[in-house]
Order: structure tokens, then C-alpha cells, then sequence
């Protein structure tokens, strides 16, 4: 298993360039320094020999990619694209375009964002394989045919919708809530309660969906007809067999959602007011800082790597069989 | 059994409900727990927080509220006086320079401006000013500095100004501006105002150079990325333009005449700087953790920064060595019967606290405002009150609302105004090179500027730009305007009132500009002309541009929009590639000056490499010799024919379709006090007050939450959870009977 964990590592750092080569080409080929060190200093009285000292303090001054002024292998390091890509492999965010210390931001911010998408997860995958249990223990009725088409129209309608729809309801009219806002310690419960309640339905259609086919494919399989032909209950074919075989994809799903926990959800982020990594996202595209968006894009990708690394070894843990060579 | 189930059920259904509906408490507040109680002010920002605190480098509107409640400049606007009028705030009076001629012999305050060749002004500062308790002015027994030589490790763990055990104070002295003035010729943040200063102020160009020259013996050595540099010490370094007479003195010397000075000593560019703070922040570690002034301020205001978080939340409170000011017992006529002379004389500030939070999205935002959780939607921003007014005028149940909930909505109007722009260097709308050409392109200008019905856009668009169309660049409020004038090209007078002209006028034009009907004379073409606009086009703005395009076709112009980012937009107005655009000034200081500025030949965008604002890049020689007369002249009858022949010249060369004067509003609760709406009266939070009892009695009124709906929700699942969970238990007794039937077979 080591091999393969360090194999995967030397793929990662290659993901890792391709993606920084990736999201720095992108960038650029929309914002120019200048337009950065614009947005920076402001609209009014902004001079090109203040654009030009801006550009000098934040590093902007070298070329993007190839310094043909410089000699030898400077003409590589002396750039934008070497100084703000070498140094993010060792973790060293720097400051913001605006100057502001990227990782205390991140290590503030994520507090926030795993307090609404850490509970948001683990409860969403409870309710949803609960409601999908339920379905597949109801298979074939009634109620299985209304509870896909309820899924099927829950996950047809915009999170927007939901979020605009619970904000009038609880927080306006009935005024149970906080309409949005985040405040440490216990008044936290409260704004999260809104939030937490809405990703759930949010996110329960298109899951308990997910969730019962992957059931369903089980109960159809051997093992399920041999465990009820020896008589067993029906709950304990689905808690003890079907659902502990299911655990495979079900993890790979889980494997996928488990960066957002960290990194948050943008949308819920922005019109919850909750000040987590996903705002932090959308305030830097806003307001066009290079600095703050690469290494974002840098730690998303990391986690998505170590996510998929953590789900290949949990699947040697859920199932004896699976080797990893 | 299922009939004790029941029952126990009904009777944990029914304890519920009574006990949510005695639950009356309120439960949806944004804010902690009982602080509608507390003497705080409540509002909100938009976007992110202030990039800017540092008063050197502070120019934006949304850092006013922070900045002027932190910083006392020489001077401020009066609050309550209208047109307004320069006061007296750190000083102790607005004084009147002394003119010297190059001889440094004395002249006359009426001498001309060409013969003055120094002004002097002798500033007095109050005295017993003392800065806000700050760790930079923390001393031990002996004198010394406690925190001004920290090492890495003794500074590992702070991250605040709040995060070192003690903290001092001082008295403000006259050297603290002087200290001000010298570090407008920083190299190390940017000072917008400096190339401004240096134009005036007796030696600060010089200063500046060999601020730079240290500046980069300092940096000899150290890391380029490094955010750690040396402390850059203006104190050891002369500038002759400005010195401390004595401790509560100030002179500065200026070269030549500049009526506008006063103004600029309003602003917070010249608010003092304590060189122990600026040393303090200078300490290696500092920076990456920002901690500096632009985040952390140190002032002498009346109320200090205690809380800065990051696009979430900032905290003012109030400033405890703060005292000497009072509410001031002057005003317009109307301000008494207002009640807004009712504190005159009391001490200020009035309020403990002032809260800042974000409200990224409008629909909450507004929703929290009238719930009563904000005393204010955003303190900075004077086009909230446009919102609300078109919400009141368009439903009478939002009026109905806003009158049982007792906003209150003053409304003035604002120093600034919004047109559209003919690019000068353009060879359709700009200036033209021969008598022919240029006498035809003026004749487009001015049929276009007929066509475009300003009356009309402040009425279709008045939820984001009600206001009063313009008759020319100089808006009312600032002297040199006439409320009686108008602009000849565009109105006609009919029964005493302004008329717009026709578009029969307009299409008149239009033909003697060589484009009869729309189309090119010689070439038979439709003229199409390009519009450029500032920002991505969103819905609302896609509506106010296609408004513009309709307004051109009246006359059978075609305008093809080019909506671009703002930073384009810029790259274009400094190459000149601009035609048609849209654009606003927000007036520094409420002078003619600083509009006619924006028309001025030597300022224009394109010439300057984008160091001007004059950005439709108009040139007038007749224009630009009284400006340059203009720029030395008071506020006098003189002054004010040379603004009438300026306001003639650029009526009739139309460089500008000129736009409309917003409003400028302000939206309160009942319970908020002492409003008077008015963009330049910067440290107004000072003035304001909150009645605290009145406002939590109205939020508990007004958000009493209604729990049923609850309840029901929750029987509601019970009663689809019910039947499922007894299907599962009859399911499971079949299975079960099978089983033993098979047995039994067995």
C-alpha cells in the first residue's frame, strides 16, 4: 500500500503544476497587472506612477512567464509565474494582493466553513440514506413511486429558490431566525439552524436518489435472496447486509463531497453571511486578487487529491478484498 | 398500548406547543443576544470591508464613516449648516492666509493671485487633544517605549493592538500634523493626494525625492518581497512648507494663491499621525500580520477601532480621552423645528458603540433593516434612500409600513453628478480639425445632448438615480451655481419653466452636422456611434443602456453598446478610444473648481497618461485661461462671472450631454436622532444618536415569532411517518409468520 500512496503523491505534484499552470494562464489572459494594481489602490486620482510602485511592492513588475532580461536560469526564476507558484508547494501562502496574511485568513475562515458544511454533510448523508432505505424497503409501491417523484422535483428546483424561500418564510414572516449573519459561540446554533435545514433539502433529492439505486443494485444480488430465503427480517437484510455492501460507492460519493466541507459552499456562504472559505473565494474573483484565487484553486485542488487518496484506502477498510497495488 | 402512546404523544404535542407559544422572545436577531438594548448603533456594509484606514492613503467613500470617526482633522464641514461651510475641528478657528510676493513682503487679502507668491496660514490647535490608548504610546517608569523593539518571539502571539498588556496616550501637538504632511511623500503605501500637495505645499516635491532616496538606502539589502522594511522616520528629514510654530501651532506655506487649501484640510489626508505608531507598526512581523495603520488606526477621534474582521465585521467604540467637542447650536432655519438643535451644547459622541457588519445581498439586507436589527442600512451610502423612496412610492403597503414604523427619510442633494461624454479626440464626436469640421461635430454634440431626456431617465430609473436633471458640469449646493440658469442649447424657457428643446430641434441639428435623418450626407450611411459603459451589463443596467440606445434612435443615431469591466473601461479613457461613454464625479469639495477641473485641457485623461479626470479629454483655450483664473479666485461676485462665461463656453461646445444631480438620502429608524443628510459632513456617526429602550420595545414588537407553522410541519411528518413505520411492522410480522409457517411445514 505505501508504494502506491507514494505513486500517488508524484501524481498529485503533477496534478498540482498542471493545475497552477492552468489557473495562472486563465488568470492573466483576463486581468493584466495593471488592471490589478487599479482595482487595488481605487478609482479616484489613481496615477500610472502609482500603478507602477503598487506593481513593484506586490512583485507585479517582472514578466509573466519568461524575463528576457535576466541571464541564465534567472530568465525562468525572476517572473510572476515562478514566484507565485514555487513557493505554494511548501505552504507558504503569502499575503493578498490587498496585503493581507493568506494563511491566518484560511485558518480563520475555515472555521467557519466546516461549522455549516461539516454538520451539512454528515446530516445529509444520514437523512438521504435514511430516506433512501426507506424507499428501497418500500420498493415498488406507492410510496417508493412518490418519494423518486418527490426527489426528482427536489432536485430539479435552484438551491437559490430554497434559500430565498426559507429566508421570507422562517426568518421573515414567521421570524424564527436570523434572516442571515454568523456570531461565535452559542447564538451560533441559531444562525446555523437555517442554513443547515436548507442544504439538507436542498441536497436530499438528488442523494436519497443516488443512494437508492446504489441499494437497489444490492438487494438485487444473491447474497440479499439467500440472506431472506434463510427467513431473516427485512430490516436486518438492509442494515446488516445490503447497506454494509453499499458502503463502496457510497464512499466514493462521500470521497467527492468531503473537500466542500473544508472549502464551503459559495452560494450558502453568500447568502447565509457566513464568513467561511467559500466567501473568501468569491470576494477574491471579485475583487480580481490573484494571489488569494490561486491558492485556493492550489488547496482545492490538494484536497480533492487527498480526499480521493483517504476514499482508495477506506475502500481497504469497508471491503478485505480491495488491494491497493 | 397504542392508546397510552397516544395519549402520551397528545400530551408531549400539547406541552410543546404551549410552551413555544408562550415563547415570545425574539429568536431571528443577527446580533448577540440582548444588544438592541445596549447604546449601539447597528449597520451595514456592502461587498468588503474598507481596503484603506490609514489616512494617508484613505480616499474612498466607503472608509469616510471609519476614518472621520477615528482621525480629527484641522478642519470638517459643519454639520448642520447648509450651503456648507467650513468649521473649525482639531484647530480652534478657520484662519485666513497671509500673502507674501516673491520679496516676501506682505499684500493684501484682495491682491491678485499672479502677484501672491507665498500664502501663509498660522494654524491653532485645541489643546488637551489626546490620542486614543494605543500600546505605541506605552511607556515603562523610565520613559522608555515598551513595545517599540519587540523581537519575533515577543511579538509571535499578537495580532491586534488589544493583544499587548498595556497601552498609553498623549497629547496631540502640532508636530503630529507636521508629521502628517511629511508622510504624504510615502513610498511605502500609496498617498493619493500627494502629487496634489506637492503642486502647492512650499518644498514637499523635494521632500518627497529625498523621502525616496532614504527609502531606498533603507532597503539596501532587505528582500524585494520582503513586507518587513526598516522604520522611515519622517521626523528626520526638513520640509520648510510645514512646521510647528509651537506645541499647538501649525504652519504651512503654500506656493502662491489656493482658496481650495481650506478644503483639503477637511480631509483626512492631514489628520495627524503619531510617529510612535507609524514606528511601532514598523517592527519586523508586523505586516504579514496586519498589523499597521491601515488596519489598526491610532487617532484622536471621538471613537477608536476595536474590531476588524475581515469582510464580516468592524467595531467602532467610543474614544475615553476623547472630550471637548460639542453638539454644535447652529444651524439652517429649518433645523430647530426639526429638534435638530435640541442638543446643542451637549458633549459628544452620543452613542457607546457603532457596529458594521456585511450584507452581501440587498433582499436580506433590507429585510434586517426594517425588522429593526439595522438603525441605519449604510451609514455612507446616500442612494439607500432612493431604494426605499421608489418601494414607498410604488406600493402602499411598503408606505403603510414605513409610516407605522416611523422611518424617517431626510433627502438633499449630492455634490456630484453623472453625464455622458464626448470624446474630444474623436473625429464624429470630439473636436474636429478644420473650422468646418469642428463647427459640424458641435452641432452633433448638441443635437445629441437635446435628444438624451434626462427628465425622463431620473423618472423611468428614479430606484437608483432619482434626482434633478443638469443644466450644466457645476451642481447646486456648490457656489457658482444658479438655480435660475439654464442651459440655452438644450432648454428653452416657456412660461417662466425650462423646456427641452424638440427633437424637430434636435434632427435640425443633426442635418446641419451633416447627417440628415441619421445618415451620412456624402456617404449615405446610418452614424453609428459606440457607447461605452463601465460595467458588465446586469439586467437593471442592461435596461438604462437600452433606455440610451432608444434615446439616440429618436433622432435615428444608431449606439452600439460596449459594456466592458471598470478597469477597461480606464485602459480606454487613457488611450482615448473612448466616444460615447458614461461617467460621475463625486466631488471632492463643494467648489465650483473641483468640477470645472474635470473639463480643464491640461487635466485630460488620454494627454496625461490617466493623471488627469478631465476624461472626455475637452480642450478650450478661452476655457482653460479662466480656469487657470478661476483656480486663485474667492468666493466673490468676480468669481462668479468667471463661472457663468465657463458654464457659456462648455453649454455651447456640449463636451458633455450633462446628466442629472442625485439625491442623497438618508433612511433611519425612528429611534435613531440628530440625521441630517449631507455627503461631505464626514464625522457625522459623532452627532448621531440612538434611543436604546425605544428600539428593543419596537423589535420585540415587531419580530414576535409566530412558532405553529412549526408545529404543524412537524405533525405533518409524524402523520407520513406513522403509517410508513406500521407498514414496516406489518411487514415484518409477515415475514415472521412465514418464517414459522415454514418451520412448522418443516
Amino acid at each position: 500500500m505505501l508504494a502506491y500512496i507514494a505513486r500517488r503523491c508524484v501524481y498529485a505534484v503533477l496534478i498540482l503544476v498542471g493545475v497552477n499552470l492552468l489557473t495562472f494562464t486563465l488568470f492573466f489572459a483576463v486581468n493584466s497587472p495593471d488592471n490589478i494594481a487599479r482595482l487595488n489602490i481605487g478609482s479616484k486620482r489613481v496615477t500610472q506612477d502609482a500603478i507602477e510602485k503598487w506593481k513593484a511592492e506586490h512583485g507585479y513588475d517582472k514578466p509573466l512567464w519568461f524575463n528576457a532580461r535576466a541571464e541564465g536560469a534567472r530568465k525562468i526564476t525572476q517572473t510572476i509565474f515562478y514566484d507565485r507558484s514555487l513557493r505554494l508547494f511548501t505552504l507558504d501562502f503569502g499575503s493578498s494582493d490587498s496585503g493581507r496574511d493568506i494563511r491566518h485568513e484560511v485558518g480563520t475562515r475555515i472555521q467557519a466553513s466546516l461549522a455549516l458544511a461539516g454538520p451539512m454533510l454528515l446530516l445529509t448523508v444520514f437523512v438521504s440514506i435514511a430516506f433512501s432505505l426507506l424507499l428501497v424497503f418500500f420498493r415498488a409501491s406507492y410510496l417508493d413511486f412518490w418519494g423518486t417523484v418527490l426527489c426528482v422535483v427536489m432536485m430539479s428546483i435552484s438551491s437559490l429558490f430554497y434559500i430565498i424561500m426559507a429566508q421570507w418564510l422562517f426568518g421573515k414572516t414567521l421570524k424564527l431566525v436570523p434572516l442571515s449573519g454568523f456570531v461565535p459561540g452559542l447564538d451560533l446554533v441559531k444562525f446555523l439552524a437555517l442554513p443547515l435545514v436548507v442544504g439538507i433539502v436542498f441536497q436530499l433529492g438528488s442523494e436519497a436518489r443516488l443512494f437508492r439505486a446504489m441499494l437497489l443494485e444490492e438487494t438485487n444480488k444473491d447474497y440479499v435472496r439467500t440472506a431472506r430465503s434463510k427467513g431473516l427480517s427485512e430490516a436486518a437484510v438492509l442494515f446488516r447486509h445490503v447497506l454494509r455492501n453499499a458502503w463502496l460507492p457510497v464512499l466514493t460519493h462521500l470521497g467527492a463531497l468531503l473537500p466542500y466541507a473544508f472549502l464551503g459552499s459559495i452560494v450558502f456562504e453568500s447568502f447565509f453571511g457566513i464568513p467561511g472559505l467559500g466567501t473568501y473565494v468569491i470576494e477574491a474573483i471579485g475583487g480580481q486578487d490573484f494571489a488569494i484565487v490561486h491558492t485556493m484553486v492550489f488547496l482545492g485542488s490538494l484536497l480533492y487529491i487527498l480526499a480521493y487518496l483517504l476514499t482508495d484506502v477506506a475502500y481497504t477498510f469497508v471491503d478485505p478484498r480491495v488491494r491497493l497495488t | 398500548m397504542r392508546t397510552v402512546l397516544s395519549r402520551r404523544s397528545v400530551a408531549v404535542i400539547g406541552a410543546l406547543l404551549l410552551a413555544l407559544g408562550g415563547c415570545s422572545r425574539i429568536s431571528n436577531s443577527p446580533h448577540p443576544s440582548g444588544a438592541e438594548r445596549t447604546n449601539t448603533f447597528f449597520t451595514a456594509f456592502q461587498e468588503r470591508s474598507p481596503k484603506y484606514l490609514d489616512p494617508t492613503a484613505s480616499y474612498s467613500l466607503d472608509e469616510t464613516p471609519y476614518v472621520y470617526s477615528i482621525y480629527e482633522p484641522l478642519y470638517r464641514f459643519h454639520y448642520l449648516k447648509r450651503p456648507y461651510q467650513v468649521a473649525p475641528r482639531a484647530a480652534t478657528a478657520v484662519v485666513e492666509p497671509r500673502y507674501l510676493d516673491r520679496n516676501g513682503h506682505a499684500l493684501p487679502a484682495d491682491a491678485p493671485g499672479e502677484q501672491i507668491a507665498e500664502a501663509v496660514y498660522d494654524i491653532p490647535i485645541r489643546r488637551g487633544i489626546r490620542f486614543a490608548p494605543h500600546p505605541a504610546f506605552a511607556r515603562d517608569a523610565a520613559g522608555n517605549y515598551l513595545y517599540h523593539d519587540l523581537t519575533p518571539e515577543q511579538a509571535a502571539d499578537k495580532r491586534t493592538p488589544f493583544d499587548f498588556a498595556r497601552t498609553g496616550t498623549r497629547e496631540l501637538t502640532a508636530d503630529d500634523y507636521v508629521y502628517a504632511f511629511k508622510r504624504l511623500a510615502t513610498t511605502r503605501i500609496k498617498s493619493p493626494s500627494y502629487s496634489t500637495f506637492a503642486d502647492h505645499v512650499i518644498g514637499l516635491k523635494e521632500y518627497g525625492d529625498r523621502i525616496a532616496a532614504a527609502d531606498k538606502e533603507l532597503r539596501a539589502g532587505v528582500d524585494p518581497a520582503s513586507r518587513d522594511l526598516p522604520f522611515l522616520d519622517f521626523r528626520q528629514y526638513d520640509l520648510p512648507g510645514v512646521k510647528a510654530l509651537d506645541d499647538h501651532t501649525l504652519r504651512v506655506r503654500l506656493n502662491g494663491k489656493y482658496p481650495q487649501f481650506k478644503y483639503w484640510l477637511t480631509m483626512v489626508f492631514t489628520a495627524p499621525v503619531a510617529w510612535e505608531a507609524d514606528k511601532f507598526y514598523a517592527q519586523p512581523g508586523f505586516a504579514e500580520k496586519n498589523l499597521s495603520l491601515n488596519y489598526w488606526p491610532v487617532g484622536t477621534g471621538p471613537y477608536m477601532l476595536v474590531e476588524y474582521q475581515e469582510n464580516r465585521r468592524h467595531v467602532l467604540e467610543r474614544n475615553p480621552n476623547f472630550n471637548g467637542e460639542t453638539y454644535p447650536c447652529e444651524g439652517e432655519a429649518a433645523d430647530a423645528a426639526a429638534g435638530l438643535l435640541a442638543d446643542c451644547g451637549k458633549p459628544l459622541p452620543f452613542m457607546d458603540r457603532i457596529v458594521f457588519a456585511i450584507e452581501k445581498e440587498k433582499i436580506p439586507h433590507k429585510a434586517k433593516f426594517l425588522q429593526g436589527y439595522y438603525d441605519n442600512p449604510e451609514i455612507q451610502r446616500f442612494d439607500w434612500y432612493q431604494e426605499f423612496e421608489y418601494d414607498v412610492r410604488n406600493s402602499e403597503e411598503v408606505a403603510q409600513l414605513f409610516r407605522e414604523r416611523g422611518v424617517q427619510m431626510p433627502r438633499t442633494l449630492e455634490i456630484s453628478n453623472w453625464y455622458v461624454g464626448f470624446n474630444w479626440l474623436d473625429p464624429v464626436v470630439g473636436r474636429g480639425k478644420t473650422p468646418e469640421e469642428r463647427a459640424r461635430n458641435r452641432k452633433l454634440r448638441q443635437a445629441l445632448s437635446i435628444a438624451v431626456d434626462w427628465e425622463e431617465f431620473v423618472r423611468v430609473f428614479e430606484s437608483k438615480a432619482a434626482g434633478e436633471p443638469a443644466m450644466g458640469p457645476v451642481p447646486p449646493g456648490v457656489f457658482g451655481f444658479r438655480a435660475d440658469d439654464i442651459n440655452p442649447v438644450v432648454y428653452s424657457v416657456i412660461d417662466g419653466k425650462p423646456r427641452r428643446k424638440s427633437i424637430d430641434e434636435a434632427k435640425r441639428l443633426l442635418a446641419e452636422a451633416g447627417y440628415p435623418g441619421g445618415r451620412d450626407a456624402v456617404t449615405g450611411r446610418p452614424l453609428v456611434l459606440n457607447y461605452d459603459y463601465q460595467r458588465a451589463l446586469t439586467p437593471e443596467l442592461k435596461a438604462e443602456v437600452e433606455w440610451m440606445v432608444r434615446q439616440f434612435a429618436k433622432i435615428n443615431v444608431q449606439l452600439e453598446i460596449r459594456a466592458t469591466d471598470y478597469n477597461r473601461f480606464q485602459e480606454k479613457a487613457e488611450k482615448g478610444s473612448l466616444q460615447v461613454f458614461w461617467w460621475g464625479w463625486f466631488a471632492d469639495y463643494p467648489d465650483a473648481e473641483n468640477f470645472l477641473f474635470l473639463l480643464y485641457g491640461p487635466n485630460s485623461k488620454a494627454l496625461t497618461n490617466g493623471n488627469g479626470e478631465n476624461a472626455a479629454n475637452y480642450d478650450n483655450a478661452e476655457f482653460n485661461r479662466l480656469f487657470d483664473e478661476l483656480k486663485y479666485l474667492d468666493d466673490n461676485e468676480h468669481k462668479q462671472r468667471v463661472i457663468d462665461r465657463m458654464l457659456a463656453i462648455v453649454r455651447d461646445d456640449a463636451p458633455w450631454a450633462f446628466g442629472y444631480n442625485p439625491y442623497a438620502g438618508s433612511v433611519n429608524h425612528q429611534w435613531v436622532g440628530n440625521v441630517k443628510p449631507g455627503p461631505l459632513a464626514t464625522d457625522r456617526l459623532m452627532y448621531m444618536k440612538v434611543d436604546p429602550a425605544l428600539r428593543a420595545a419596537r423589535i420585540a414588537e415587531w419580530n414576535r415569532p409566530i412558532w405553529w407553522p412549526v408545529v404543524l410541519m412537524a405533525l405533518a411528518l409524524v402523520a407520513a411517518v406513522v403509517p410508513a413505520f406500521r407498514a414496516w411492522k406489518r411487514r415484518e410480522r409477515e415475514t415472521a409468520g412465514r418464517r414459522l409457517a415454514a418451520i412448522e411445514e418443516r
